[in-house]
Order: structure tokens, then C-alpha cells, then sequence
């Protein structure tokens, strides 16, 4: 089976025909997986911040991604779930969409920058440095990408 | 009156210009969202230290004055996007009832936010590392919710299930002053 057979038999599923034919499901969907976008959001940035040397910098590192970690993991999952459904209702209009396609792109090495080097880093809690800085600022940049060409999959 | 300045509004040049715009419009609206996470996001790491569930090993304090600076850039960001969306569409922003009931938990927000930071400012004293009093806690749960219900409002704006150019029940159509407004 080849993606775009995926794609249709995703929509000829009974839960994305209720997604896309109900008045209200869609919409509020939408409305959480933003709300999950401003926590995740919001417990990335205050980390990335921290690693490229403002906001948080009285505490270590570490202890600003401990405090952060599970409504970073909690967002995520929000995200994920909210979005899957968002994407099922509508499987075949995003094959072929550019913004769709960017944003799996940034959003892959957004998680593989966060499971591997990022956390790898923060393991050894460093003081700051160009090294953390660099992977701060592309953490923000990746994550940044896959909210803009998100937003942008509505447009196209 | 108001309702003859936002039909004036919509007269203008620039607001046409905007509203027939082949990407302008969603490089605003991009804008205006992509700025939620600055602004709600820090926000909601504040009112989540105040009550405990997040960053509680960092002093309050240190929450507050290192983080406030980015909420106060998101919040001019989305002022000026907000304004800028506002301007795009005017009539039939200013008669949806998403957006005004957007703007009613807006303000709402604000005084939430108002009374935290006259009561407490950004040095909570005998608190910043220990439980918050009720007060407080209040305050941040009130403004977690206050600003999740803006991001759902203001997300249905775009949706047209209740725009005065059709039928509408008696209380949407007195809500959003549907009788001053003939599309």
C-alpha cells in the first residue's frame, strides 16, 4: 500500500468521518492542541532560554529542566494525541502538503534533538557555554518551525 | 458610534489592502498564534510555580522577574497582531460573539493579573520557596483558566456557526449587536 492509499483508507475510517462531518469536534480539537501548544511552549522555552544563559540562570540547569520536564512530557502528549486527530480527519489534504511535510521534518529532529543531545547535555548540567547556547537556540528554532509550518497547513 | 468607526474602518485602504492580501493576513495570524507560546506559555509556568506544580524547586521571585520580560514581549507581539487581525476584518470581528467574549476574559485576565501583582508584586516574601497562600493560588488557577478560555474563544472566531448573516437565536443576535450590522 502506498501513502496516499494510507492516506484514504485513514479517512474512510468511521473516527475521521465523525471528526470532519461533526460542527464542533473539529474546532475544539483544534482549541486544546493550541492550549497544548502554549505548555509546551512554555516549558521548552524556559529550559532553552536557561541553556542559552537568561531567563532561570540563578538555578542550574538541570534543576530548571526538572521542574519543567513532565508538563514538557504531559504537552507533548497533548499535542501528539490532539494532533493525530486533527491529522486523521483530514489524512488526504495533508499528503501533499508542503507545510505538513516541513513540519514532520522540524518536529522529528526537534524530538531527536530533545531525547539525545539536549538531554544528553543537561546530564551533565553544565554552567553554560557556546556548546549549550548553540543547542538552546536550535531547540527553539526546530520547535519554533513546527508551530509556524503548523499554523501554515490551515493556509495551504 | 463605535459601530460607525468599525464601518469606517473597514473602508480603509489598508484594511482592505490586509483582508485581500495573498499572505499578509497569514503571516499575522501565524504571528498572533506562534506569540501564544511566549506569552501563555510563560504565563502558565508562572501560575503553575505559584501553585506548585512546576519549576517548585525555584524561588518565585526568580519565576516572576526572569520570566515576566517574555510575557511582556508576547503580550505587545500579540497587541499589535490582535490589532492588526482586528483591522483585517473589522465588522465581522467586532460583531462575533467569540470575540467579544474573547475580550470580556481578556479583561477579566488582566485584572486577575492586576490584582496578583499589587497584592504580591514580584517579591512574594515569606512564600517564595514555600507553599503559596490561598490567595494566590486562586489567582493562578483563575488566570490558567482565564487564558485557556481566551485560547478557545479566540480560536472559534474564525468559525461562523453564530455570524449575524444568518438566522440567528434572539440571545447570540443581541449579544453580538447583530441588527447594527448588515453584511
Amino acid at each position: 500500500m502506498n501513502l496516499y492509499a494510507l492516506c484514504e483508507a485513514i479517512e474512510a475510517t468511521a473516527l475521521s468521518a465523525a471528526i470532519r462531518e461533526s460542527l464542533w469536534l473539529f474546532p475544539v480539537i483544534e482549541a486544546v492542541h493550541l492550549v497544548g501548544l502554549a505548555i509546551l511552549g512554555g516549558s521548552l522555552f524556559v529550559v532553552d532560554l536557561r541553556l542559552m544563559g537568561a531567563g532561570l540562570t540563578r538555578q542550574s540547569i538541570a534543576e530548571v529542566e526538572r521542574g519543567a520536564r513532565g508538563w514538557f512530557l504531559g504537552a507533548l502528549a497533548l499535542m501528539v494525541s490532539t494532533g493525530a486527530l486533527l491529522g486523521v480527519s483530514e489524512a488526504v489534504k495533508l499528503y501533499d502538503r508542503p507545510a505538513f511535510f516541513l513540519k514532520m521534518i522540524t518536529l522529528t529532529l526537534g524530538l531527536l534533538l530533545a531525547f539525545t543531545v539536549r538531554r544528553a547535555l543537561i546530564a551533565r548540567n553544565p554552567r553554560g557555554g557556546s556548546f549549550a547556547f548553540s543547542v538552546g537556540a536550535l531547540s527553539v528554532l526546530l520547535w519554533l518551525t513546527t508551530a509556524v509550518a503548523g499554523r501554515w497547513v490551515g493556509f495551504s | 458610534m463605535l459601530d460607525d468607526f468599525v464601518a469606517w474602518l473597514a473602508t480603509t485602504p489598508g484594511s482592505i489592502a490586509l483582508h485581500e492580501s495573498l499572505y499578509m493576513y497569514a503571516i499575522v495570524e501565524t504571528t498572533h498564534v506562534v506569540a501564544i507560546t511566549l506569552f501563555v506559555g510563560t504565563i502558565a509556568m508562572i501560575d503553575l510555580r505559584v501553585l506548585g506544580l512546576a519549576l517548585s524547586r525555584v524561588p518565585v521571585s526568580q519565576v516572576l522577574r526572569r520570566l515576566l520580560p517574555w510575557t511582556v514581549l508576547g503580550f505587545l507581539i500579540l497587541m499589535v497582531t490582535g490589532a492588526l487581525l482586528f483591522y483585517a476584518i473589522p465588522e465581522r470581528t467586532f460583531h462575533s460573539i467569540w470575540f467579544r467574549a474573547k475580550m470580556l476574559l481578556l479583561v477579566l485576565a488582566g485584572l486577575n493579573a492586576w490584582r496578583f501583582h499589587r497584592a504580591f508584586g514580584v517579591s512574594p516574601g515569606g512564600w517564595d520557596l514555600g507553599p503559596a497562600p490561598a490567595r494566590a493560588r486562586l489567582s493562578a488557577l483563575a488566570s490558567l483558566a482565564l487564558w485557556i478560555g481566551v485560547i478557545f474563544f479566540g480560536r472559534f472566531i474564525a468559525y461562523n456557526w453564530f455570524d449575524c448573516d444568518k438566522p440567528q437565536p434572539a440571545f447570540i443576535s443581541a449579544v453580538s449587536a447583530c441588527r447594527s450590522f448588515t453584511p
